[in-house]
Formats: C-alpha cells, structure tokens, sequence
C-alpha cells in the first residue's frame, strides 16, 4: 500500500533537494508520515501508538538528566536520588515526570494491546508486527523492573530479590545463574551497578524495536475498526495533517491526565516502602511489585510449584507471540465476531482480577481466585480463540471503509 | 457497535479504577481506621502552614532529635518554612558537629547553614545499642514512607494506650476494636502499646504529651497540637517542593486544557468534509 501512491516529492529548498538526492530523508518523511494512506475510519484506539511513542521519547529525554545526576551505589543511590527531588533545580519535575512515566508509558502500551486484540491487528498480514510489539512489552518490563531497583529503597532491594530468584528455579544451573545476574551471593553493589547500565541501554534498543514495528507497520498499513482493507484513496486519507492532528489531540489529552499524577499524586502510584532505604536485613510484610506487573505477578504466585509459577508467568507473556496463529477466525476486528467481542472483555476482567490478586497477600480467597483467573487465561488463548474461529458466525461486512464511513454519515 | 465502544470503554474504566484502587490501598486494608486529618498541604492548592511547620520544627528538636536523625535536611532548608536567614542562624547558634579539623583531628564546630540536621548517633550501631537494639528511623522522608503518610505518624503519635493500667472491660473492648486475640497478644514490660502501629507493640514510648514543649510563639501546647505541627513539619520535610509542584500543575494542567481545545478545533476543522 505505501507503494501504492505518486512519484517521488520534488523539493524546492535546494539544500534539502541536494540531500535528498544522497540520503532520502526527506522523501522518507513525505511518504511515510505526510502523504501515507490511512484508513480514515481510526477511533481515539487508534492514538496510543503515538501517545505510547510520545512516552518513549519523553522517558528518554527525563532519563538521562536523572543519570546524570544518580549515583549507582548502595550506600549513595537512596541519597542521590533524594537529593535530585530536594536540590538539583527542578529535579523533582524531572523525576516525578519519569516515575509516573513509567506507569503512564505501560497504561498506553496496555490499551494499545487491547485495540490490537480488540480488532485483531495481529492477523494476517500483520503478524510480525505483532511480535515486534511483544517484544518491546519484554523490553519494557525488563527496563521497568531495573528502573523500580535504582533508588534502593525496600521495594527495589526486595523486587529485584524475589524476581532475580525466580531464575533458581530452572533446574541443575538456576543457582549458578542468579549469582551470575547478581555478581554476588546476594543482590549487592555489582547488582545495582549492571541494572543501572541495562537499564540506560535497554532502552535504546527498544527505540530499535520500535522503528521495525513502524516499518512492518507501513508495509501493509494500519488495520482499522472495520478490520477491513482498504480498498481505494476513497478509502483512505493522508496521514498529515488527518492523523498527525487527531494524534495531537489524543497525545494532548492524556497528557492532562499525566500531568494531574505527575503534579498532584506522584507517589499515588507507587508504594510507601520504596522511601524505607534498603535493609538486606529487614523483609517487608508483603513484597509487591508495581502495578503494572501484578497480573504477571498473581499468575507467578497462583502456581503452588516455583518452577511451574516462572514457567506461566512466561508463558503469559509467550502465549501472545502465537496468538496470530492461536486465533482461527478469519475476521479481524471483533466488531463483526458477535461472541467473540463479549470474550474480549471477559479477557480485560480477567486481567483486572489478576492484578488484584497480585496485590493482595497469597490468603484465604485470593488463593483459589487467581487460580481461576490464572487458568482463564490460558483457557482464553489456548483453547476459546482456536474453538471460536472455527465455530462462530461472524456477522455481515460492509463492502469498504467508505460505504461505512458514508452510511454512518447519512443516518 | 457504539454500543461496544460504551461497554469497551466502562470495561477499561472499571480496568484501570480498580488497579488504582487495589494499588496502594491494597497493604492498608487489615489496619484500624486511621483519623482523617484536614492538612493544610492537601489538594491541588495546598501550601505549608508556616507557623506549623515552625513549631514542627520546635517539637522535632526538642523531643525526636534525640533519638531520631533526619539526615536529608540542612538547616538552611528552615528558610522555607518562612523563616530568615538570621532567625535561622539564631536557632543553630548552639549546636556544635562533628567534623575533622586542619591538622585531622577529630573536633566540634559551630553548625552552618549549609550543614545538615546533626544526627543524635554517631552511627546506626550506635544508635541500635541506645535504644535495645534497633535505630530508631530516619525521619526525612518518614511521611511518604508509611501508608497514610500524615494521618499515620498523627495517628501513631497520639495513638498510644497504658495498655496494662486498662480495666478488664476496657482492656476487651479495645482488643475486639483493634481485632488482637488476647491470647497469642505477647505484651511485654518493655513494649508501648499504639493502635495504629502494626502488630500495636511500639518500642518507643510515648513521645508527646501535653506541655511537652513550651511554643515560642505562645501556642497552646496540647498533645494533639504538637502532633499536628511535628507532621506538618515532617511532610515539608519529605516533600519540601510541594508548592512549586502545585503551583506549576495548575499552569501545566491550565496550559493542556487550552491547548487541547485549539487542537480539538482544528482537528474538527480538518476532519469536516471527512467524517
């Protein structure tokens, strides 16, 4: 489709002519992100690729003048990192902006993920596009889980603790690997030190990831809610200014709700034990990770075997790199799959009890409830979506995104 | 289909409402109802009460600096809670730091503006040796480091009961409140009882009480008065930037609003013949 449009941009500035002519930048521009084809019927859905890009880049720009100013060592990153909120000149903005980023940037990639699985974006011929995108969710959680460790409080010390452990688990060398991840015999100094490193180059490579996904993204375009090709530029619309401006709008309003965290309830979102310094020595009643890893968390706890708890809590995250294959039925969007959108949201229920039960101490019945919610899950990739392409009676389509559009328009 | 779009948008609203709810919240949930203060430095345009924070100050020098250190303040950080620089240098003029002098002895120096609060302990051995065995905490960032933040630390300073004075009707009475089994409940002759510490055996006794400290500006000295001001303090403390934050999230927030009401219309401009 982005092959499918006009001659190559003729440029009046001769500067940008002349580069043009050596290095097309600025044709890649005009054609991938000025004159590209889109499907006009994108909902607000649509905007949190952008917005998920936005934070990217800004937890980026925020992240390397909070580097500038930390200091990697047990018995000075707590400090350090008080001292960027107390005394470096706008240091708290900055890192308050990074932290609540850090949630933010996970709310926008999480429904980004449920509009691709609402409207099936991960089908043919989209599937590697797709595992790009899971692959950055790994990225992602690596990078966030080494970022929560640097400040040192009790929640780091203990996370990066329990998580680290979990690779004890593989059978004959878990132990020799988590001394290896560690450097040490306990998570220590040499610890802190290669989660700092990783954690400043991670990611770079998911700006990497990110800039394949945009190129399998473009190959065949964007889905859209119809889940249907475009058929024609009837069809379609440039991307700028249509997109580029109703992107702003989206990136501008969930910037407000952002800002309202990052200004009004920073520590909201985290937890109270993160400001105890570490103590190797002092266990928290109930170690918990942050929000956006509890429903990996509860599947992790929900497993009475350690070994089986790692194994499914990777599988969670594995099971979505085969989902294109996993779903048999031949619609995309679950606009036209009559039981199937009812699924979809029994799926997002499902992910909120488990982060509930991620939160909760593993007792009484928050046991049993996450056992359910763990095996739901699995039941949801592994069995209803092969099942329910094969059985189900999708309901009619329209002929193209401009009947639609068009239809809707004259009602 | 509007109709999924409503129900896709309840169900990622009720999504995210719960997680928030469950976050935090989640730890809190089996402990006693804390009290629900009013603080000055709530809500979006909260500020410090200075005269507060001042007496704060009073009550944190006076009674917690003898066992408690607060070792991320410097006493110039007093200049933001509406004193000058010279009341400031009045207020340390007695308090003498270890430092190493030029010849690299070990000596006592007059404190400095640009030194941070002394601690009471030399280090955290020593102050575990002091108090049977563990440091008392570090209180700078004490308010952010409990859940309930100021509600706790005024509910666990004016929270103490004389647990073993109380008569055995009373003594039942609290226990059922507090949901503690008399029978598994290991009260010690060295421990305080609090209602709001968990597991409600405190090693610290009870370290306010009425006419504690005699305020410089004439303020009544009431148990819960000195509470109110020392928690006052310590949120400046823990978060002596909250005003710029507030100040500058309205801008922020004011700023966005417009701007995504200009975008908005464009963006309906551009769409018009489109939709």
């Amino acid at each position: 489709m982005a092959s499918s449009h006009g001659a190559p941009p003729v440029f009046k500035n001769k500067i940008v002519a002349w580069i043009d002519y050596r290095l097309p930048i600025f044709s890649y521009m005009e054609k991938e992100y000025n004159t590209f084809p889109t499907p006009r019927n994108f909902n607000y859905f649509w905007n949190f690729g952008a917005i998920a890009t936005v934070m990217l880049v800004l937890m980026i720009a925020t992240g390397i003048v909070l580097a500038t100013n930390y200091t990697p060592n047990v018995d000075m990153a707590f400090d350090s990192v008080e001292r960027i909120m107390r005394d470096v000149p706008s240091g708290w903005l900055i890192r308050n902006l990074h932290m609540v980023g850090a949630s933010f940037f996970f709310i926008a990639v999480y429904i980004h993920i449920f509009r691709g699985i609402y409207y099936g974006s991960y089908k043919s011929p989209r599937e590697l596009l797709w595992i790009l995108g899971v692959v950055i969710l790994l990225l992602m959680m690596a990078t966030a889980f080494m970022g929560y460790v640097l400040p040192w409080g009790q929640m780091s010390f203990w996370g990066a603790t329990v998580i680290t452990n979990l690779f004890s688990a593989i059978p004959v060398v878990g132990q020799s690997i988590v001394t290896w991840l560690w450097g040490g015999f306990a998570v220590d100094n040499p610890t802190l030190n290669r989660f700092f490193a990783l954690h400043y180059l991670l990611p770079f490579i998911i700006v990497a990831v990110v800039a394949l996904h945009v190129v399998a993204l473009h190959q065949h375009g964007s889905n859209n809610p119809l889940g249907i090709d475009p058929k024609g530029p009837q069809d379609t619309v440039p991307f700028h200014p249509y997109y580029t401006m109703k992107d702003g709008f989206g990136i501008t309003v969930f910037m407000i709700i952002y800002a309202g965290f990052v200004f009004f309830a920073p520590d909201y979102l985290g937890d109270a034990d993160n400001y105890i310094p570490a103590n190797p020595l002092v266990t928290p009643t109930h170690i918990v990770p942050e929000w956006y890893f509890l429903p990996f968390y509860a599947i992790l706890r929900a497993i009475p075997d350690k070994l089986g708890g790692v194994l499914a809590m990777f599988g969670a995250i594995a099971v979505l790199f085969v989902l294109p294959w996993l779903d048999t039925s031949r619609v995309r969007s679950a606009t036209f799959r009559p039981i199937y959108q009812w699924f979809v949201f029994v799926l997002v229920i499902d992910f909120v009890v488990l982060g509930a039960c991620g939160a909760k101490p593993p007792e009484g019945f928050w046991v049993p409830l996450s056992q359910v919610a763990t095996a739901y899950y699995f039941f949801h990739f592994l069995v209803l979506l092969p099942v329910l392409g094969k059985i189900e009676r999708p309901l009619p389509m329209p002929a193209s995104i401009a009947d639609s559009v068009l239809i809707k328009k004259a009602v | 289909m509007r109709k999924f779009f409503a129900t896709g948008a309840i169900a990622l609203a009720a999504a995210v409402t719960t997680s928030l709810a469950f976050g935090p919240a989640a730890i809190a949930a089996d402990e006693p109802k804390l009290p629900e203060l009013h603080w000055h430095f709530e809500g979006p345009f909260g500020t410090y009460d200075r005269a507060a924070a001042q007496r704060g100050y009073q009550v944190y020098k006076e009674v917690c600096s003898a066992c408690h250190s607060m070792s991320l303040l410097a006493y110039r950080n007093l200049m933001e809670i509406g004193l000058t620089e010279n009341q400031v240098k009045g207020l340390i003029a007695d308090i003498q730091l270890p430092d190493i002098g030029d010849d690299g002895a070990a000596i006592e120096r007059p404190a400095r503006l640009s030194d941070h609060f002394r601690k009471p302990f030399a280090n955290a051995l020593a102050a575990a040796a002091a108090n049977g065995g563990k440091a008392p905490p570090d209180l700078s960032v004490m308010i952010k480091a409990r859940d309930g933040g100021p509600d706790y630390v005024y509910g666990l300073l004016t929270g103490y009961v004389d647990y073993d004075a109380l008569s055995p009707d009373a003594k039942a009475k609290l226990n059922k409140e507090l949901d503690i089994d008399p029978s598994t409940f290991a009260f010690g002759k060295d421990d305080n009882f609090n209602k709001y510490f968990p597991g409600h055996r405190i090693a610290m006794p009870p370290p306010l009480s009425d006419g504690k400290v005699t305020y410089v500006d004439g303020t009544k000295a009431t148990l819960d008065q000195e509470a109110r001001d020392v928690v006052e303090f310590l949120a400046f403390a823990a978060d002596p930037h909250l005003e710029d934050r507030n100040r500058v999230g309205i801008r922020v927030i004011l700023f966005l609003l417009v701007l995504a009401g200009f975008v908005y219309a464009v963006k309906r401009q551009i769409w018009a013949n489109k939709h």
